[in-house]
């Protein structure tokens, strides 16, 4: 990294925004430390930890045995007694193999034990579909998380956001989950260091519209937007919502949102049944009831494990063509 | 007092006090004063607690499985506060919002107990990671029993602490029953220490009733441990009593719960110190009369300390207040109001 004293860029991929945070916190606390498989010498599976090793050292940036359990048992054990680890799992579908350290001991350690402690870390994980990764490496298993209390849930789709909401989760002690999307990490936007707005627990209307609102996080917001532009040509104002925490959820802005335009989209890679879109559909339900024109869509993944074949790979989540056709639907 | 060096009266004192602490908290059960139901007794396992807790230093911290009410004691864990807890009252070390199996108190070092067989022996590696990058002298033991053998976090766990020369402790209370399953029919090689040798920790096997000779071999574990040379010790003993306090031990008979419960650590304790002469017998009911009066006063703290006020439900989820869940009647309403 040539540009770490850089306070503006113009254009930054993901990653980086991301190696940014890690490097300027780090560089600010030394409790934080990095742990996880691969984040060393081979600078994570995907990159974000690329050159940390080299300038903070191995006591600070820790490659693991293949043990997701006890890398998260761990760094609770270490945020218990004074560091702030950043633990990774390289995927979050290892979720499954770790989810006791996270649901029944990261989220409830502070609430048992009286509020006497907590463990202030964050698990960075990957997620989502795209490299034809197939049923193992391709979930998007954030209603898992979503559904335990305890735990705080960020999924940013852009630098500025990811970078932003990184820093801010090592600076608060209750345990953040930070699911990254592994196509967006080439993604690239503009990066203000300097202008941290509000970004934890504050959804961001990316585009304002008055026709309808489609809701959405992590990379389908960029999905989002595309479709916004497309639905210009066709005379219809989408209001695109970016809710980049899922934990907390900014449920003001996305009701006041669906308030204004009365029709709602929610878009998300995960499955359609028990999902996050079927959280916000019901707080729309709820809050929204008399002002709706339409039911709520629920656009998803479907409802079957990720299949690896490109093409039917594609077909299962989301598509810009069809978040522009089903918006049209709703729309008329 | 003849013998001035022998620490077995202090040692037969945190036996006893586990023991009549644990009795009594079956006496606040049969008063239905106890949340709950799980409440796991260690009458009979005494004697691993007490050693190993007293190997320990101040500083050192520790976590346990759901059965640690012994070891809390041996630590220095207040009875008053821990029965507290166990009635679910405000006055608790968690405000009795753990319970017996999640007290924890971090001025002495409890990093909590643990209800999921396994849970709590990470929180040790990294308790000793935070304690090597801080370059503070101090070692953290996970106390579990021979169930949490048969787990695999543990493995994962003394790798790590192998791998990393971590000042960590892991420590196995065999009781010989996974609640009602016989270790011989949950293990193929009942030989622990030989598992935890192959990932390069000392280890040690304690089978003996003598809890001083308990002490200074678990010190010694320790010791190396606190020179970042990871250890495994495993102590040998019988559960007295069922697995949960409704449990009348139907998988095994009575024959053998006779023949083993002669294996009582304090019972022979209280033999040695008369043998050697180091404390007579009413000497020792005098003990035993004053850590029944402290246990009959911490079971009367329980009792009659107040309970929580019902908006203690949405305390310490989160640590930052202001994103305190909203209660479900509250959200109800709201929609109503619409």
């Amino acid at each position: 990294m040539s540009e770490l004293d850089k306070t503006y860029f113009e254009k930054i991929t993901f990653r980086d925004a991301l190696r940014l945070a890690m490097h300027d916190s780090m560089k600010e606390d030394d409790k934080i430390i990095i742990m996880g498989e691969d984040v060393a010498k081979y600078g994570g599976a995907y990159g974000a930890t690329k050159d940390l090793l080299k300038l903070f050292g191995e006591e600070r940036v820790i490659d693991t045995p293949i043990s997701e359990p006890a890398i998260v048992g761990s760094a609770i054990g270490a945020a218990m007694s004074g560091l702030r680890p950043i633990a990774e799992l390289m995927y979050v579908d290892f979720f499954g193999m770790s989810m006791d350290q996270i649901g029944n001991q990261l989220a409830k350690i502070r609430y048992m034990f009286g509020g006497q402690i907590g463990a202030p870390m964050v698990l960075r994980t990957q997620g989502g579909t795209g490299r034809s990764g197939g049923a193992q490496h391709s979930q998007s298993l954030e209603s898992w998380i979503m559904h335990t209390p305890g735990l705080f849930l960020t999924m940013p789709s852009n630098p500025n956001d990811a970078y932003h909401l990184l820093r801010y989760a090592l600076k608060i002690n209750n345990p953040t989950i930070f699911i990254e999307h592994k196509l967006l990490y080439n993604f690239t936007g503009k990066l203000d260091k300097n202008k941290p707005e509000e970004v934890f627990g504050k959804a961001k209307i990316l585009k304002e519209g008055t026709d309808l609102s489609i809701i959405s996080y992590s990379r389908m917001t960029n999905f989002a937007n595309q479709a916004a532009e497309e639905l210009l040509k066709y005379n219809i104002r989408a209001e695109v919502v970016d809710l980049r925490t899922l934990n907390p959820l900014d449920r003001e802005t996305i009701i006041s949102s669906v308030n204004k335009t009365k029709r709602a989209l929610v878009v998300s890679e995960s499955c359609y049944t028990a999902s996050v879109p079927s959280e916000i559909s019901s707080i729309i339900f709820e809050h929204c009831f008399k002002s709706l024109k339409r039911p709520v869509i629920r656009y998803t993944g479907e409802d079957t494990p990720v299949p690896v074949a490109p093409n039917l790979e594609k077909n299962y989540v989301p598509t810009v063509e069809k978040i522009v056709e089903y918006s049209k639907k709703l729309c008329t | 007092m003849s013998n001035t060096n022998t620490l077995l009266p202090e040692l037969y004192t945190t036996m006893r006090r586990i023991r009549t602490f644990e009795e009594r908290v079956s006496e606040l059960f049969i008063k239905g004063e106890t949340a709950g139901t799980m409440l796991h007794l260690s009458i009979g396992e005494e004697l691993g607690a007490t050693s190993v807790g007293r190997a320990m230093h101040d500083n050192d911290t520790f976590t346990t499985n759901h059965r640690g009410h012994g070891i809390f004691i041996g630590r220095g864990g207040d009875p008053k506060k821990m029965m507290a807890e166990i009635a679910g009252k405000k006055s608790g070390y968690c405000k009795g919002k753990g319970g017996s199996m999640h007290i924890a108190d971090m001025q002495l070092g409890h990093l909590g107990a643990n209800a999921i067989v396994g849970g709590g022996i990470p929180t040790v590696v990294g308790a000793a990671m935070s304690y090597k990058y801080l370059k503070e002298e101090r070692v953290s033991v996970a106390f579990f029993g021979d169930g949490a053998m048969q787990q695999g976090i543990l493995y994962e766990s003394m790798n790590m602490a192998a791998l990393w020369n971590l000042p960590v402790v892991f420590c196995c209370i065999n009781n010989q029953y996974g609640m009602g399953t016989k270790i011989d029919n949950a293990v193929g090689v009942k030989d622990f220490s030989k598992r935890a040798k192959s990932f390069g920790l000392n280890a040690l096997h304690i089978d003996d009733l003598d809890v001083e000779n308990a002490y200074y071999k678990s010190k010694e574990i320790i010791d190396l441990a606190r020179k970042h040379q990871p250890g495994f010790i495993e102590i040998e003993c019988y559960r007295f009593y069922g697995h949960a306090r409704m449990d009348k031990s139907p998988y095994r008979s009575d024959e053998e719960e006779l023949v083993m419960r002669k294996k009582d650590p304090i019972a022979n304790a209280g033999l040695l110190l008369e043998k050697n002469n180091i404390l007579n017998k009413s000497e020792i009911s005098q003990i035993d009369k004053k850590i029944s009066d402290e246990m009959d006063g911490a079971m009367k703290f329980a009792i009659e300390s107040p309970i929580n006020d019902e908006s203690e439900i949405f305390k310490d989820v989160y640590y930052e207040e202001e994103y305190e869940p909203i209660s479900v009647e509250k959200r109800i309403n709201k929609i109503l109001s619409i």
